[in-house]
């Protein structure tokens, strides 16, 4: 099972390709944003120089927001130019679920930040859980159904045996939050935490003063949206049926325009 | 080299959200927009972050959509081409994104493709009979260029507005008495009611160059006009204010159009633009246009305002030129004509 995923929502152009449990390549680069000059010209790259047949791809993993507005529909736009082109499902994951996927196994919790500006990040809070039945499903006894249906057997535990031993878990959803309450939220659950992302690094000294729990930072390799990751997990989203068609998929900005913002705040006044 | 070239077209540099599909620079075999103006007017114009979200929701569809109306598959198409400026960089991101990965997919070349050079070439879809040389007027809600279309790739500008655009103009003065976005169509329809001749608008004049334009006179002119009324207790005629700028704006684009066509010896004349949709402006230069013997050509009103068809158009005589985009290609707000 072949999955591209690319990541244009934050700093970093991230392009990467997997087979079923084997990353082929990756591309990320976090300099300056212009994407749209890079992210292209990078994918490029990856499917020359693994010689991919871009028709023999079984999904387009894209991360979904939230993110730099702009950069979103950088990548959603490219993700749904080559789902129309190949006539390919989009896998698209959430930019802060694809955060946390890097820390894969942290016992932890894991909190992605990412600068939103106006003194807020998006975040959520996640922790790795083994998935429910992983082991005791090998040792049931199939129905004669499945014994009928040998192929889909076969097949669905091929697939099976690609999957991760871990789910992710989400504790507080994908929001956008003021510095000062997703602190408090973590201090509320009192547990050790991972911090990564870009506002991670922008509210570092914040946190360093109002954290109540012990914590720390993930690591260089490790702390910005990575496409590889987009594309691990796309496996799991393809198996578990969780894509869309290229023509559906719109980002999650998890915020209004500000227009509308604004707008919104003058109704309020005057009702 | 292939003797019939079909172009897929894809437009985002506003608010209208345009693909199409043409076959050799002439023949439109699709031209589907999805216009979002019921989105902006309660903003009273286009709000970039709203234009470019509904972009990205609709731009599959109407893809998909000018596909199926011309009959035609992916396969069959033979180049991709797409605005990429001038535009709001939001809204012109997500055609280029697209583009370049539908082009990337199917290995078929790229065009990026100038708007106002699409508006100009319109005027090649529906007039058979229309090769350049040929001077021609642009006027939008962006843009007021006086252009020489010495073939057809190639322009020189003669004239340009100083500040703000016609169809900018109209917004603004639409918005001042009350008529709301957009409001060129608003200011037509309120013009047929009121008495031009009602209010002397000024007609501003560039000293320096006698083609350039000026509209930010005629539209404080307006907005002196409607605080005089006021201040005299004095009932606002919206249709005499709408009728007499509308007249200022039209004569003086037919006077600098008229001159241009005689200084440059040109005996061909076509309007561009989504002003050009204005229907005193098209029956005034086509009169005056014929009265000198100058041939005069104007798109169809859906041909006017902003489409995907008129950048297939464009793209045709690029890709004949021998014009590619490379993966780089990028959005570029204030691109340059020439």
């Amino acid at each position: 099972m072949k999955i591209l995923a690319i990541d244009s929502s934050g700093q970093v152009a991230s392009a990467a390709l997997t087979q079923d449990n084997q990353l082929l390549g990756e591309i990320s680069i976090n300099h300056k944003i212009n994407h749209s000059v890079t992210l292209l010209p990078m994918l490029s790259e990856l499917v020359r120089m693994t010689e991919l047949d871009l028709s023999s791809i079984d999904g387009i993993a894209v991360a979904a927001g939230p993110g730099s507005f702009t950069g979103l529909r950088i990548g959603a736009a490219m993700a749904k130019g080559l789902g129309f082109a190949l006539q390919k499902p989009l896998l698209p994951i959430s930019t802060l679920e694809g955060l946390a996927y890097n820390l894969y196994g942290a016992k932890d919790l894991i909190c992605p930040l990412m600068d939103a500006r106006r003194n807020q990040v998006y975040t959520g809070v996640y922790e790795f859980v083994p998935k429910a039945n992983s082991e005791n499903e090998k040792d049931s006894v199939p129905s004669a159904e499945m014994i009928l249906r040998e192929d889909l057997q076969n097949k669905n535990e091929r697939e099976a045996s690609l999957l991760s031993y871990y789910a992710l878990q989400p504790h507080v959803a994908p929001c956008a939050l003021g510095i000062a309450d997703i602190t408090d939220k973590l201090n509320a659950i009192g547990r050790r935490v991972l911090f990564l992302g870009d506002g991670a690094n922008v509210f570092a000294d914040y946190l360093k003063e109002h954290c109540k729990i012990s914590f720390g930072f993930a690591p260089a390799h490790l702390n910005r949206q990575r496409a590889g990751a987009l594309a691990a997990l796309g496996m799991e989203y393809l198996v578990a049926g969780k894509s869309v068609p290229a023509s559906e998929f719109v980002p999650e900005y998890l915020r209004l325009s500000q227009a509308e913002r604004e707008r919104l705040e003058k109704e309020q006044v005057y009702t | 080299m292939k003797s019939s070239i079909t172009i897929l077209a894809i437009e985002s540099s506003c608010d209208e959200t345009a693909a199409a599909v043409v076959k050799n620079g002439r023949e439109v075999r699709s031209n589907i927009i999805s216009s979002q103006i019921k989105y902006h007017k309660e903003y009273g114009g286009v709000v970039p972050e709203i234009a470019s979200r509904k972009h990205i929701e609709n731009i599959n569809q109407v893809i998909e959509e000018a596909l199926e109306s011309a009959s035609v598959s992916l396969e069959e198409i033979d180049v991709i081409a797409v605005t990429y400026g001038p535009g709001l960089v939001g809204a012109l991101l997500v055609g280029v994104s697209a583009a370049k990965a539908i082009s990337f997919a199917t290995g078929k070349p790229l065009i990026g493709v100038h708007h106002i050079k699409g508006h100009i070439c319109a005027n090649y879809i529906e007039h058979e009979k229309l090769t350049p040389p040929y001077l021609c007027l642009v006027a939008s809600g962006g843009h007021t260029h006086l252009v020489v279309a010495k073939d057809y790739t190639h322009y020189e500008i003669i004239g340009l507005t100083r500040d703000d655009a016609a169809g900018e103009a109209f917004d603004k003065v639409a918005r001042a008495i009350g008529l709301g976005y957009p409001g060129g169509p608003a200011i037509e329809r309120m013009a047929k009611e009121g008495n031009a001749d009602a209010i002397a608008f000024p007609k501003a004049k560039v000293s320096d160059n006698p083609y350039d334009f000026s509209f930010s006179g005629v539209k404080s002119a307006v907005l002196n006009h409607i605080n005089g009324c006021k201040m005299k207790g004095e009932e606002i005629h919206q249709a005499d204010i709408a009728a007499s700028f509308q007249k200022a704006v039209v004569e003086v684009l037919i006077e600098h159009s008229l001159m241009a066509v005689k200084e440059y010896q040109l005996n061909q004349f076509a309007l561009a633009g989504g002003v050009a949709a204005n229907t005193a402006l098209r029956e005034g230069m086509k009169t005056a246009m014929e009265a000198i013997g100058v041939r005069f050509y104007c798109p169809s009103m859906v041909l006017c305002t902003d489409n995907a068809a008129m950048i297939g158009a464009a793209a045709y005589y690029e890709y004949q030129a021998g014009v590619r985009a490379g993966w780089d290609l990028n959005a570029v707000p204030n691109l340059k004509l020439v």
